[in-house]
């Protein structure tokens, strides 16, 4: 290396022309790894969008069933049975709290021999908890005697909890506090191992959604449990909004107990019902830290939450019976008036379903405005009736209906509720129950309740942990990839005597090498772009009947802002449309939008022949409401629902959201779907037929 | 002039195009959804626009939209009208593969077509604008060769290029 006179000219030279190349290479990959992370923001607002609009329609549901009871309830109803089914499907069929129960499990259900799984000891102990923990470890489990038996105690452990957990710093230097879980039994898994495992000395709190979408919910309430059984003033649980049966219908874990637990699977679910509505709703710490799974509204009111009973609400999500049809009496002129309306209501329906469907479109259009009225019933059963059963308030005589509102507005709005940045509290119209809530309410209610802070879940953020209301409102999230692998990072809290919250942060890494950058956004955001062409295709005619009215000349193409405005219209998902453009269509030569073409590589699975194609987007788009109500309507779970339940429900649920398909092609449908023709449907095949495919990628996998 | 009139509404749907695009880039970091955004992350927004500015001429830049009194945080109205010119001007154009590839190859001075890890890391973190810990692994993951541990600078460029498409 230089051999040359003037050596040191050289090396100046030759040094500044590397710090050049290297400031040219600094600044192309850093502009690199911003188009990569804006990708990722990207991918992650796609799978938000999509999840709490899911959420919406979840929570529209249950205007829904009570529109289903008001029309199956009526004494003429001429099919009684599959009203008794539905009703009955929700309502607790009480189970014997003697301690009975517990040798009772013991005697019924024996365990074979060949179970290798793990053995548990009642009363249990830290062996227990080990066990467990171990037998996970290896993907072995539980019998189910031994989870209906820890069912059974944790039960007794929660009836003796109240409703708001009061905790103290004093005799520990730290409380752990994690968030949602939803079935990522790995993340559990890897807190204990960098936090160390429950104990006197180590409390924890968790704060709601312990089960669905993850594959291992099942585990996670049994560790949950079993610690929660063994260190009872060590170990804290709170209720999520998706503790509670009618969410796991949809998202996941209801099916996960099934394929798990086959025949006793039933017993398992209608006993964790019951523990669910035990759960405390909220744990305060040291008079100070209030910590709860959604938020709070500008009404949220501490001490009527602390005392009223909160077994009674096992869902959140079933109105009861609408108030017309409870054992109070109507008052005032108004409920009269509805009274007869809701008859009409159902005058003309049970006259529809005799006269068949070749009754024409007159009697449609009179059943349109028909339903509306039903419509603005449903709705204000659905302000006045509690989530209650009808049956508690018999069996409470002093609950009266507004208390009952009351109780279900409580707990909605701290189960469901996101903190906003703009000031105030307005409905949260987003996830479609509770509310948001803006830094001035933070304030005035802590204020109010002379609290420091409050520590919340229910939202999945980036980094795991976000502080928002100027450091009055943190959120906490403990399931790490949640919506795709490296999507984003877990966290939990850890809360000394002097209430500073230190966050912890990780991800479970399943592979070995660390992945790159790229490999990392483009999982995430291929996986966003599916479900949001998925989402696209389940409004395919809806949305090319948009595409073509900025399309007179049929040429195929248009703008990308007319493109923006249409799919928005549609979809109202409020997505970046413009950016994500050249990932959903392919574009014209001068930048336009081949609209057609974002359909291109979608399909269902079995195209059924004798369906039109607007029903079969119908049927992709509800297909999760519809698995619940099937769910619903068959009560032994045996997976199969009438060929008469099927076109009632169908029936109803389209007058309910104002679909127009013709009965004629309902009743083909369903005759075409009873394929061995029992005159019973296979629901969970029948649904799954209308599963979205993407061809391009099921060619790849073949 | 119908044709001035044209060009001149062409010219505007032009800068209402950018200008929304610019605005949705914001609005991805806009948590507050008050139409501001952390100082720290206006690199991010700048450089997803498309443009390849230095750590410098990015200083530059957040002098020009910052308040008075610093408050942390950038708003859109006087972001929007800087991010707009810069854009219509096309300054801070993304670098082509060859000039990148030069770059390497200055670094490698042996001409031998790779740097080595060690090199690279050099380079990286002590010249020019450094980067910190978390940017070199980061680009570290995908740069080298695990077996060799070395930076196959070519092959390594368009991988990076045809990976963005």
């Amino acid at each position: 290396m230089g051999c040359g006179t003037s050596v040191t000219d050289i090396r100046v030279k030759k040094s500044e022309r590397a710090i050049k190349a290297a400031i040219l290479i600094q600044r192309w990959y850093r502009s690199y790894v911003a188009r990569m992370e804006m990708r990722r923001r990207y991918a992650l607002s796609i799978f938000q969008s999509i999840e709490y609009a899911d959420e919406q329609a979840q929570m529209q549901l249950s205007s829904f069933f009570t529109f289903m009871l008001d029309h199956f309830t009526h004494p003429n109803e001429p099919d009684p049975d599959t009203i008794s089914h539905f009703v009955s499907s929700t309502t607790d069929n009480s189970i014997s709290d003697s301690d009975l129960m517990m040798e009772e499990y013991e005697r019924t259900i024996e365990i074979p021999d060949s179970y290798y799984g793990p053995h548990l000891c009642f009363p249990l102990t830290v062996a227990d908890t080990n066990a467990l923990l171990q037998a996970f470890k290896y993907r072995q489990q539980l019998h189910a005697r031994y989870v209906l038996q820890l069912l059974h105690e944790t039960k007794k452990v929660l009836q003796q909890m109240p409703n708001i957990t009061q905790l103290s710093t004093s005799y520990v230097k730290e409380i752990t506090i994690c968030g949602d879980l939803h079935g990522k039994l790995d993340d559990l898994l890897l807190i204990f191992y960098k936090n160390g495992l429950p104990s006197e000395e180590n409390p924890y709190i968790f704060n709601g959604d312990f089960v669905d979408r993850g594959k291992n919910s099942v585990e996670i309430l049994i560790i949950l449990f079993a610690f929660l059984v063994v260190y009872p003033n060590h170990f804290h649980l709170n209720r999520g909004n998706h503790e509670d049966h009618i969410m796991n219908l949809r998202y996941g874990f209801t099916k996960e107990v099934m394929n798990k637990y086959r025949s006793y699977g039933k017993k398992i679910l209608r006993l964790l019902q019951d523990v669910y509505s035990w759960l405390p709703l909220a744990a305060i710490v040291d008079s100070k830290v209030l910590i709860l799974h959604g938020g709070i509204s500008d009404t949220t009111d501490l001490n009527f939450l602390n005392t009223f009973q909160r077994n009674k609400l096992k869902t959140l999500l079933k109105p009861l019976k609408s108030k017309t049809e409870t054992n109070h009496k109507p008052q005032g002129p108004t409920l009269i008036e509805e009274c007869s309306t809701l008859k009409e209501v159902k005058k003309c329906l049970s006259r529809q379903d005799i006269t068949k469907s070749s009754s024409a479109s007159s009697e449609r259009k009179q059943n349109s405005t028909v339903v509306a009225d039903a419509k603005k019933l449903v709705s204000l059963a659905d302000r006045t009736s509690s989530a209650e059963e009808q049956k508690s308030s018999v069996t409470t005589p002093c609950t009266s209906p507004e208390l009952k509102t009351k109780e279900w507005k409580q707990v909605i709005d701290i189960l469901w509720s996101d903190p906003k940045h703009q000031n105030g509290c307005t409905p949260n119209k987003y996830r479609g129950g509770g509310c948001c809530f803006g830094p001035d309410v933070t304030a005035r209610w802590l204020k109010k309740y002379n609290l420091k802070m409050l520590i919340r879940s229910h939202e999945c953020k980036q980094e795991g942990y976000e502080i928002s209301h100027n450091g009055k409102v943190i959120t906490i999230f403990s399931a790490s990839n949640y919506y795709e692998e490296g999507s984003n990072r877990g966290a939990y809290i850890k809360l000394n005597p002097d209430l500073i919250p230190r966050f912890f942060q990780y991800q479970v890494n399943k592979g070995t090498r660390k992945k790159t950058i790229r490999q990392r956004v483009s999982t995430v955001e291929l996986s966003a772009l599916k479900s949001l062409r998925e989402k696209l295709y389940t409004h395919k005619s809806e949305l090319i009947e948009a595409f073509r009215q900025h399309d007179p000349n049929d040429t195929g193409n248009i703008s990308p802002s007319q493109w923006a405005s249409a799919m928005e219209s549609v979809l109202h998902l409020d997505l970046p449309w413009r950016t994500l453009r050249s990932r959903l269509v392919q574009l014209a030569k001068n930048g336009n939008v081949e609209y057609l073409s974002s359909f291109d590589d979608l399909e269902i699975e079995l195209p059924i022949k004798e369906v039109q194609p607007s029903l079969v987007e119908t049927l992709c788009r509800y297909k999760a409401d519809l698995e619940i109500i099937f769910n619903m309507i068959d009560k032994d779970h045996s997976g199969l629902i009438s060929i008469d339940e099927f076109r009632q429900t169908w029936k109803l649920f389209n007058l309910h959201l104002k679909i127009d398909v013709d009965d004629d092609s309902i009743d083909s449908l369903a005759r075409s779907i009873d394929f061995n023709k029992d005159g019973n449907i296979d629901f969970n095949e029948f649904l799954e037929a209308f599963h979205v495919v993407h061809k391009l990628e099921s060619r790849n996998t073949k | 002039m119908a044709t001035e009139e044209k060009e001149v509404a062409v010219a505007e749907s032009i800068i209402v195009d950018i200008q929304k695009k610019i605005t949705d880039a914001f609005e991805v970091f806009d948590h507050e959804c008050n139409k501001t955004v952390d100082v720290r992350e206006i690199g991010t927004i700048i450089r997803s626009l498309g443009c390849c500015p230095s750590e410098g001429d990015l200083h530059d830049m957040l002098a020009e939209v910052e308040e008075e009194e610093p408050t942390g945080f950038i708003r859109l109205e006087k972001f929007l009208p800087m991010m707009t010119r810069i854009l219509m001007e096309r300054r801070y154009r993304p670098i082509p593969e060859d000039i990148l590839l030069r770059a390497f190859e200055v670094l490698d001075q042996n001409k031998c077509g790779h740097l080595t890890k060690e090199e690279l890391v050099k380079y990286m973190t002590e010249e020019g604008e450094p980067f910190t810990q978390e940017e070199m692994e980061e680009m570290l993951s995908a740069a080298v060769d695990p077996e060799t541990n070395t930076v196959r600078y070519k092959d390594y460029i368009s991988m990076m290029v045809v990976d963005e498409n």
